[in-house]
Parts: C-alpha cells; structure tokens; sequence
C-alpha cells in the first residue's frame, strides 16, 4: 500500500489543480457573453457579483464543474430510470450494446487466436491483415454499418455491437496469440515426454498461460467497445444512449447535458475496467496463481 | 502410390467440380436452355463452362502428383485465379442468376487457393530476398480472394447494391469520383488530422519531460493519464466543434486531445526504460540532466515514443473523422460519409472507406518507416 500512499497526494493535488483551472476556464470563456448580457439589460455588477453570474449561465460555453455535478446527480439519482432523461437509463442503453459488442468480440478474437496459433496458413495470411484492419480508421464504418442494418430489417441492439465487436476483437486477437504462445519450449517439450496430445497441450499448458495476457487485453477491449457503442448511437438520430445525449446536447446546445453525459461515459468506462481487473484477479486467485 | 500426395484440400476441390459437373446449369438462363433445346437462350458461361470446371480439375490432379511445392503452388496459382477471373466476366449481365454449380467452383478455386498459400507458408526459402517475397505474396493472395469471394458472391447471388456493392463497383466510384475525394481527403487529413497530430504529439512529449523533472507532477500524472486511455475521449467532440466552430481547428482540437495521452504515458514509460548500469556510466562522465535525456534516455526511448505515433496514427484519423459528425462545412470525410449513407450512396461510402483505410495505413507506413530509420540499433529491427 505505500506506492498507493506515495500516489494519492500528487494524483488529488493535480486533480485538485485541475478543478481549479477548470473554474479560472470558465470564468474566461463565459465572460464574452455574459458581457453582452449585461450590456443588454443595462446592468453593471461587481466583479463578484459578475463571477458568480459567468458560473451560473443556463447554457455556458463552459460550464463550471458544480453545474455539470448538479446535473449529473439529479439525472442519475433524483429521476425515475424508466425516463428517457435520466442518466442511468441512457447508460444502460449504452452499456448493454457494449457488453454484447464486447461478448462477441472477445469471442470472436480467441477464436482467430487459436485459429492463428494452430494452422499456420493462417498465421501467415490472415495476421497481417489483422494488423492491417486496425490502421483503418474502422469508426468511419458506423453509420452505414448501422443504416444498411436498419434498411434490411436489423435494428436496435445489434448494429451497435457489431461496431463494438469489430473494435474490440482486435486486443483480444493479439493478447491471446502472444498468451497462448508464451509457454516456453521446455514446457512444451515436458508436455511432449508425458505424450500428451494437441489438444491436452492446448488445454494444461497453452490457456492456462494465456489468462493473465486474456485480461489485460480485455481491459483495452472493454474500454474500445464503448466507445464503439458511443460512436454507433451517433447516426441513430439520437434515440437513446450516451452517444444519443451527447449528439442531442449538441443539436440544442445544452452544453452542460453534454458534459454529464461525458461523465457518465467515463463513469461507466472506469467501472467496466475495473470489474475486468477484478474477475482477472479473481480467476488469477482461482487457478492459484501467487501475488507477484 | 508414392508419387501420388493428395491433400485434403484438393480432394474436396475434386469432389466440388464433379458434384457441379453432376448438377449440371450453373445458372437460371443456362436451366431455361436446357429445359427447351428448341429456343435461343442467351445464358452465361456457353463456352467457358467446361473450360472452367476442367482447369479447376486439372490444376487439382497436377497438384496432387509428387511435384516441387514451388511448382505444385505455382500450377494451383494460375489454375485458381484463371477458374475464378473467367467466373466472375461470365456472370457479367447476368447477375443474381447463379445457382449452386457457380459456387461449387467458386469453393473448389477457393480451395485450390489455399492449398497454394498452404504450400508457400510451409516454403523455408534460404535467400532473403525470398523470405521477404513470400512475406508479401502470402497475406497478398488472402486479401486478393477476399475481394474475388466478395465480387462473385455478390454478383453471383444479386446482393442488393445497397447492402453491399461489388468491389469492381467501388472502384470505378473511386476513379469517378477523384476530386470530391481529393477535396475530402485535402479537408480532413491535411488540414485537421496533421496539426491536430503534430500538435498533440508535441504536446504529450513537453508534458512527458515536465513529468519526468518534476517526480511529483510524474506520479500524479501517470495514474490520470492511464486512466483517461480508457475513457470515451471522442465525446469531447461535440465541445470541440461548438468552441472552435465548424472548420477544421474542431477537429485539430479532438486530435489533439486524443493524442496527447497516449504519447504523455508511453514517453514516459519509455524514458524508465535505460538500465541503472548506463545511468550510472553516465554519471562517471560527470553528464547533467539534458546530456543524459539527449544521449542516454531518449534514444532509449524511441520504441516508446514510436509505439505512442504509431497508436495516434490511427486515433487522429478516427477522431477527425467522428469529430465530422457533429457539423463540418461541406466538405470532409465523415461529412460525406454521413450524407452519403442518407442518400443511400453506399459505394460512395466505401469509396471514402476504402481512401480513408488507404490513407490510414500509408500514415502507419510513414511512420514505421521513421522508427526503423531512427531505432535502427533495436533488436526487432535489425532482426535478431
């Protein structure tokens, strides 16, 4: 615990630092119009009074961060999850999407890399492409991946995991060929005086090897195939979800709803991270592995 | 029977063409014409059909006699691509007519394939110049029989256009279409994509250095920074284009932040990596801070630093391109793939798709390109 102690004051101090900034921010950016406000109704306040005012526009240029927290908690707490404002509901929308995009994809990604470490026709023809397909800006795909969906019949829940899906193989692709790879030759060659078979090999030696690197790069994948939900919510025309919100907060300029739904994003991602580390641990614990 | 290998590819290509001999049309026309031998049909593959269907299965036996693989890969090479170059021009006028013969070959020329990519995979060329060749003819016979599957199933079987166009048809958009993608590609990536990127580079590399002088701000800021790499950045966007309005400083912005993060945590990273005993020979040369950091630490550095450019090669492309969806002038690569998918333009979107993935993967070449020039001294570049 103590590299935990020597962390926390310089992670609090900066995030302090950052609140602070963010204020100052505020204060700057809103003043423009909060001028033109005043000059308008003919009001000249005090530079605190004047302050306090840039805080607390109904729609900021940027807003303070005790706005988006009021926000926030009263579209996550006070609401009724069944409306379609509230925060907890759009972000179910949106984790539901992500966690099936993130099933599939992680999936999908342990069967190329056993396809991969197995046939080595494979190995040699599809890895490149694997690779390739990950310098394609793929997020460019979505809306016609979702609006093609939509005109064959296929709506709601699968057009936007199968965005998930496809950015969220890819970490899982390449952790689980580099795990189920990483037994040594010696380990293999003691496998192969005991005459186990390929797939008794395959089942001892090469997954139990290949977990940790499994939920490393679930933690990547997880945290991709949100934002591929995010990002496929966009062309729906804002129906629901936190990509919805976030695209509806642009059309009506409601910047403080943008921001909550910002938060709620990485809310859910920081939470989706660490459920993956903790099941990783957990299954570490359960197959005996030792603290390092 | 030892000059005879048949591999299990070959026997069920074999198995293919006969079943496809036995079921007889291989489309609907060819079936009309069969059924009334009086009328004049017009129907694809009137002179080809056996011509096909021989190749196949006469490249299949010449492949299983006892031959050098090099030999044997070459014969299924031009069997295989000759078979499915005359299937695809046959259906032409055609479309959607083919029936389950048309893809019986399709699968056997398939198969002849891949017994060919099996065969050269398992090739161990002693000359390098070989080991490179066969490096790039591998993955470039998969790709090619994805576009060859892609094109005859879809003419083959008459997929609506919308869902998915032939990639012939995406071509001939691309080559229709060249100054609307130019401007697009001027607009996005010269513009927003290259500041964004060279900014937010910059940017993560000062904070990097800040970070690494000040042990306090490195503590405080490696945790964040790993942190918001999971987030969600790209929701900043909207923000973005309502500071910076709808041009291209927008998207630079998104860039920029997208890019800062990765770079700031790898350079850090990287700038741990030199060893205590270099360190420490360093500082018997009685070397200061910026000596080491110029000499030492960021040559050692440079994988790092290069991973981090090769990770935001990709992201600037995706983040200018999502930043588009939420306004952009009339211009851009995600302005057009978001009005081109309303008007159900779909091979003008994979026309944009297939621009931006070229131009994603020549920024990743670029850039791999500058790491084994500068890192020329690293073990995965001098390969061993």
């Amino acid at each position: 615990m103590d590299s935990f102690r020597s962390k926390i004051v310089p992670v609090s101090s900066i995030l302090a630092g950052v609140v602070v900034l963010w204020y100052v921010f505020a204060v700057i950016l809103n003043t423009p119009f909060q001028r033109d406000l005043d000059r308008r109704a003919n009001e000249n306040p005090g530079a605190v009074e004047f302050i306090g005012k840039t805080l607390s526009q109904p729609k900021p240029t940027l807003p303070a961060p005790h706005q988006v927290a009021v926000n926030f908690f009263e579209n996550t707490f006070l609401r009724s999850i069944t409306s379609s404002r509230s925060l907890v509901y759009n972000a179910w929308v949106t984790l539901s999407s992500t966690l099936l995009g993130f099933a599939f994809g992680t999936a999908l990604g342990i069967v190329i890399a056993v396809g991969i470490v197995h046939v080595a026709t494979l190995d040699r023809s599809l890895m490149p492409w694997i690779i390739a397909s990950q310098t394609i800006p793929i997020l460019a795909v979505a809306p016609m991946i979702i609006v093609v969906l939509a005109a064959v019949g296929i709506t709601g829940l699968i057009p936007k995991a199968l965005i998930s899906t496809y950015l969220s193989f890819f970490p899982v692709a390449v952790g689980m060929v580099k795990g189920l790879r990483s037994p040594e030759i010696t380990h293999l060659d003691l496998m192969h005086t005991y005459n186990a078979s390929a797939s008794q090999t395959f089942w001892k030696l090469r997954v139990p090897a290949s977990v940790p690197f499994l939920f490393t790069s679930m933690k990547v994948a997880v945290a991709a195939s949100l934002v591929g939900a995010i990002v496929g919510e966009l062309p729906t025309g804002a129906v629901a979800g936190i990509g919805a919100k976030l695209l509806s907060g642009a059309y009506y300029s409601q910047t403080i709803d943008i921001w909550s739904a910002l938060v709620a994003g990485s809310v859910v991602a920081a939470l989706l991270v660490m459920v993956v580390g903790i099941a990783g641990r957990l299954v570490d614990r359960a197959m005996g592995g030792r603290p390092a | 029977m030892t000059w005879l290998k048949p591999s299990w590819q070959s026997v069920l290509a074999i198995l293919f063409c006969l079943v496809a001999f036995a079921l007889g049309a291989m489309s609907k026309p060819e079936a009309a014409a069969l059924a009334q031998p009086a009328a004049t049909i017009a129907y694809p593959y009137m002179g080809t059909k056996a011509l096909i269907l021989g190749l196949l299965l006469i490249a299949t036996l010449v492949s299983t006699v006892w031959l050098a693989p090099l030999a044997e890969a070459i014969v299924l090479f031009i069997g295989a691509h000759i078979a499915a170059w005359l299937l695809i021009r046959g259906i032409a006028g055609f479309e959607g007519t083919a029936l389950a013969p048309y893809f019986l070959a399709l699968a056997a020329a398939w198969l002849l394939a891949w017994r060919c990519v099996a065969l050269l995979s398992s090739l161990r060329p002693a000359a390098s110049g070989g080991k490179t060749a066969l490096r790039l003819i591998i993955p470039a016979i998969f790709g090619a029989w994805i576009l060859i599957i892609w094109e005859a199933v879809t003419r083959g079987a008459g997929i609506p256009f919308i869902l998915l166009p032939p990639p012939s048809a995406i071509g001939a958009r691309i080559a229709n279409s060249l100054p609307i993608l130019g401007a697009d590609v001027r607009q996005t990536i010269f513009k927003a994509v290259i500041f964004g990127y060279i900014v937010g580079n910059l940017a993560g590399f000062v904070a990097a250095i800040l970070a690494d002088r000040v042990s306090f701000l490195r503590r405080g800021l490696l945790p964040i920074g790993n942190m918001v790499s999971a987030l969600p950045i790209i929701g900043v966007a909207p923000i973005m284009v309502m500071w910076f309005g709808f041009d291209w400083q927008s998207k630079a912005a998104v860039v920029i932040i997208m890019t800062f993060f990765p770079m700031l945590v790898n350079t850090v990273a990287g700038l741990a990596a030199s060893g205590h005993m270099e360190r420490d020979l360093m500082r018997t040369y009685a070397s200061g801070y910026w000596p080491t950091l110029l000499k030492l630490r960021l040559p050692a550095a440079a994988p790092f630093i290069f991973n981090a450019l090769k990770i935001n090669s990709t992201l600037a492309l995706i983040g200018a391109i999502v930043a588009e969806f939420f306004g952009t002038p009339v211009v851009g690569m995600g302005f057009r793939i978001s009005t081109e998918v309303g008007r159900m333009n779909i091979d003008m979107v994979w026309a944009e798709i297939a621009v931006a993935a070229l131009a994603g993967s020549v920024f990743y070449g670029v850039v791999a390109l500058f790491e084994r020039a500068v890192t020329f001294w690293h073990p995965s570049v001098r390969g061993g």
